[in-house]
């Protein structure tokens, strides 16, 4: 979806923009004994804002989850008689922690059902593009040939289309709600895994020691499972992680416009610009509210692939370290 | 005749290194690339800086300019240039200095040179900074200094780009860079590894023409000891960081006094004689994040005894102009 | 050079073909076109009658011969919207002002992002540098809509510095304009950044600095004009980006009356026509804007060779 298509595919566009010039020159895609777990947590522990991230993200699925049991009421219920109640700081009541809006639905309710809404559609999406941006990278990166400049070709016309109007048509078209923004967003959002995909498969496929297993006589799904696979695992989390982020926001963007998920589903995106027509000179909290709420969440988000991007790649850990390590360092003694 | 018959530059001494120490902070640790190095180059001389990879050469050459970057730094010792310090309160000292008076060649002519500028750009921006030549005039100083380093059609070239030329080429583009504002020191990071054998031959020939002609010092760094055999006036053996001798080419050659020097020697193979098998020197040079406390080559050197393991032998003068870092030196043996 | 144009405009043509063939798939097969165009209220017989009147009553191979006739003689229909008026007439009323705000928002995305990518590769790892970094990131992690929203409060309704809505450029173009160059100023100045890390560790800055050259020609000259190309290419997504999606959401938070707020406003008046001819368009504009791109690394890196 190249209209709220973000660091994600502009990384790793970039990221491969270099990798062609250098010409295999530059890293191959190898897990070099950089992760394990516990050594990957400790990583975390010393990166503060990762952390936080992670904390807070743990925390919001967590509530999103629990959220029937955890939101003061349906937040979809609520009567205009309880209209336009403050928050409980400023003289509110605890039923209402987080105040009600001009038609009586509860805040803190609706950021928690949001929250789920969001959430889950983000998954799905990544889940089924990414499915489907896998298997069509490895069919392409593993058959080569025609069929590798048929399919990349696809890509490359479908990059270019205009996601978020193309997207917008559809919905008009076919009606919003979470199955169909679902289906949308990964239409428009399989080809970055397609190609990340395929260069994998393609530098593996390079290797001597794969020559050497087809002509022992592997299947081709045995090399793809046992080469091409573990090597997709590091850049995959990065990339799934960005695609989330971006996910997330594209799903907003479409609810504001009133062309995503429809009431009586909750969503941020449509939170906001309902308030936004209704309170922009009144009550500016209500649209405040979900605004920081889903900034906050794309922000831990990106926060955290940026973490990851760096734990799992060796050389960047290197870098950070001598980075940070002699960042007191800087320039002593040695002239400019 | 070589330039190594000649009887070395007795001018002035222009550069001193004084105890130089260069660390690179790492995640394993520091590592100690450069341990207390001193050395000095006069005028006119030519020093011929030997070690293998790792050694500590090519830290040591970019120190001399403050071109050590993070993670690494100078931290401890000096390195003085006519009497000036390029490493404590040097930035004005070192902007003076650094493409005026002192020059550097690098090892890889591949990436040395900017891709998107032409290669006469390159030259004449050295040109307008310090000699404040016009643009006309530095473009024209620029096709000459190519014509002096023997590049041929050098004003068509001059307009070139680094990828339309060859690596002999690059290369001699960039000692004329080197030499635009005529330096007195030139400062070669093994400047021939990265080409053909018989480019190697011409670029030194050319390099000892040039220091003919304009009586340039040079600081040649490598690890090809032929190649210090035909160019240099001394030799400084380096290993692990530290030096571990230095003296008169030919006379170190002919008598060796460190039993790394030997190792050295009589690994290289010779042209002139049937060998069977290649010699090296047993073992591997030391972590330099953890050296070890006395000689970094006592694990490998047949002589080595218990002081050896615990103390690091000083940079001692034994004979006319020669310095040697051991205990048990090979003179001492004769 | 002539050859390689003539090939990247081939390849647009192959996209722009993609695009309106899915259009036409979608809109034809997957939707009811006539259903979005009229009322719900509309009885079947109005709605049979509006097909057999566009045509949508005919098998699709026929429908689709007679759509691309007649967008090669670029006839997209009328707006209902916009009464009586060519769809693609429509269209070109109204892009200018969306020009305009890409224009202006991408000009301050460039003059912010470039001097903040260089000042923190300058010292990588220092707490400038990351406190920027993390900065870039809040940036693209707030949504537009949201950002405009903000903005909107602080600087309209409660200091009132600005407007909304259409206007002279000084009073209606400078907060959606800021509001569409932050996610952008955060990418770029992320590109920038690791472009100019990435530069000053070649060998060829160093040999620079070891020439004597002041630090401000090293990084101006030589680093910045190497990092000029990646920066190309992410900034060229940007104003396809841009296009292609960003300024429906400025538009509409901000009441700006260009293309992307015609769209909304075509689909929230089922205005079939017009928005069939805003997507085509659109994919117009990106393919140019991708071939531009392209051609602009020719002018920065000679190694180039467009065949």
């Amino acid at each position: 979806m190249s209209a709220t298509d973000e660091h994600t595919a502009s990384q790793h566009e970039e990221d491969e923009a270099t990798e062609a010039e250098d010409a295999l020159f530059g890293r191959p895609f190898e897990l070099s004994g950089a992760s394990t777990p516990r050594g990957l947590l400790g990583d975390l522990a010393r990166d503060k804002l990762g952390m936080v991230s992670l904390v807070f993200l743990v925390l919001l699925a967590l509530a999103a989850i629990f959220a029937p049991w955890l939101a003061p009421e349906d937040p979809n219920g609520g009567d205009l008689s309880n209209a336009l109640q403050s928050p409980v700081w400023h003289g509110g009541e605890w039923s209402h922690p987080l105040g009600t809006d001009w038609q009586g639905y509860d805040v803190l309710s609706r950021l928690l059902y949001g929250a789920r809404t969001s959430l889950f559609i983000g998954v799905a999406v990544v889940a089924v593009a990414g499915s489907f941006g896998i298997l069509i990278g490895l069919i392409s990166g593993y058959k080569g040939g025609r069929v590798d400049r048929w399919l990349m070709g696809w890509v490359d016309v479908q990059v270019s289309f205009p996601g978020l109007l193309l997207a917008m048509l559809l919905i008009a078209l076919v009606g919003g709600s979470v199955l169909s923004v679902t289906v949308i967003l990964a239409i428009n959002g399989w080809m970055v895994y397609a190609r990340m995909t395929r260069g994998v498969a393609l530098t593996v496929k390079e290797r001597p020691f794969v020559e050497a297993a087809e002509m022992v006589g592997c299947k081709p799904r045995r090399v793809v499972l046992t080469h091409i696979l573990p090597n997709l695992t590091s850049p995959l989390a990065t990339l799934a992680v960005l695609e989330f982020a971006r996910i997330i926001l594209a799903e907003a963007a479409l609810s504001f416009l009133g062309l995503g998920v429809q009431h009586p589903t909750v969503t941020w995106g449509l939170d906001i610009a309902r308030a936004g027509d209704h309170e922009l000179f009144g009550n500016q909290w209500l649209i405040v509210y979900p605004g920081i709420l889903l900034s906050l969440t794309v922000l831990a988000v990106n926060l955290l692939s940026s973490w990851l991007r760096v734990a799992l790649d060796p050389q960047e850990r290197e870098k950070k370290f001598a980075a940070t390590a002699t960042a007191g360092a800087e320039g002593a003694g040695t002239g400019v | 005749m070589s330039l190594a018959d000649a009887s070395p530059g007795t001018g002035e001494t222009l550069l001193e290194v004084d105890g130089l120490e260069v660390q690179f902070f790492t995640r394993r640790g520091q590592v100690r690339a450069v341990n207390d190095v001193s050395f000095s180059i006069a005028a006119g001389e030519t020093l011929g800086l030997v070690g293998e990879s790792g050694s500590g050469k090519s830290v040591t050459a970019q120190a001399l300019l403050g071109l050590i970057e993070l993670p690494g730094r100078i931290t401890a010792g000096d390195v003085r240039w006519k009497g000036e310090s390029l490493v404590h309160d040097a930035a004005a000292t070192l902007d003076r200095v650094r493409g005026r008076e002192i020059a550097m060649v690098f090892q890889d002519p591949m990436t040395s040179l900017n891709p998107l500028f032409s290669v006469g750009a390159q030259i004449a921006e050295v040109l307008r900074r310090h000699l404040k030549l016009s643009r006309k005039a530095a473009r024209e100083r620029a096709v000459e200094l190519l014509d002096l380093v023997g590049i041929a059609n050098p004003s068509q070239r001059a307009g070139q780009h680094p990828h339309e030329m060859s690596g002999g080429m690059r290369q001699r583009v960039l000692i004329a860079m080197a030499l635009a504002c005529e330096p007195q020191l030139l400062v070669a990071d093994e400047p021939t590894t990265a080409l053909d054998v018989t480019i190697q031959a011409q670029i030194l020939d050319l390099v000892a023409d040039l220091q003919d002609r304009l009586g340039l010092a040079v600081l040649l760094i490598t690890h090809d000891l032929g190649v210090v055999a035909g160019l240099c006036d001394r030799v400084a053996v380096m290993y692990a960081g530290r030096l571990m001798e230095v003296g008169a080419v030919d006379a170190l050659f002919a008598e060796p006094g460190h039993p790394y020097t030997v190792g050295l020697l009589q690994s290289t193979p010779r042209v002139d004689e049937v060998t069977e098998r290649l010699v090296s020197i047993d073992g591997a040079p030391p972590d330099l994040v953890r050296p070890p406390d006395g000689c970094p080559f006592a694990a490998r050197c047949p002589l080595a005894h218990d002081t050896c393991t615990h103390d690091m032998p000083p940079l001692e003068a034994h004979e006319e102009g020669r310095e040697v870092a051991c205990w048990s030196p090979f003179a001492a043996h004769v | 050079m002539g050859r390689y144009i003539a090939r990247r405009l081939g390849q647009g043509l192959i996209v722009i073909a993609g695009v309106t063939v899915f259009v036409f798939v979608v809109t034809r097969m997957v939707g009811d076109p006539v259903k979005f165009m009229l009322p719900l209220s509309a009885t079947v017989e109005q709605r049979d009658a509006r097909r057999a009147e566009l045509g949508f009553d005919r098998p699709i191979p026929e429908q689709f011969v007679d759509f691309v006739g007649d967008l090669g003689r670029l006839d997209l229909g009328d707006s209902t919207y916009v009464r009586n008026t060519p769809a693609l007439e429509v269209v070109f009323d109204y892009l200018p002002r969306t020009f305009q705000l890409v224009a202006l928002g991408m000009v301050v995305a460039v003059v912010c992002a470039v001097p903040l990518g260089v000042f923190a590769a300058r010292r990588p790892g220092s707490v400038a540098d990351r406190t920027l970094t993390t900065l870039s990131l809040v940036g693209l992690s707030v949504p537009q809509f949201f950002v405009g929203f903000v903005l909107l409060i602080l600087f309209t309704v409660r200091l009132q510095w600005f407007e909304s809505g259409p206007g002279p450029w000084t009073k209606n173009l400078v907060l959606p304009a800021i509001c569409l160059a932050l996610p952008a100023i955060g990418r770029l100045a992320m590109v920038v950044r690791s472009a100019m890390i990435d530069e000053l560790n070649t060998q060829y800055v160093k040999v620079a600095k070891a020439k004597g050259l002041s630090q401000t020609r090293v990084v101006a000259v030589h680093a910045l004009r190497n990092a000029a190309i990646p920066f190309v290419t992410l900034f060229g997504w940007e104003v396809i980006r841009a296009f292609a999606g960003y300024t429906v959401v400025v538009e509409t938070v901000f009441n700006w009356n260009g293309l992307g707020f015609m769209a909304v406003q075509a689909i929230q008046n089922n205005d079939f026509f017009l928005i069939q001819a805003i997507v085509f368009v659109v994919a117009v504009m990106v393919v140019v804007i991708s071939l531009l791109i392209d051609v602009s690394y020719k002018l920065i890196d000679p190694r180039v060779k467009l065949s």
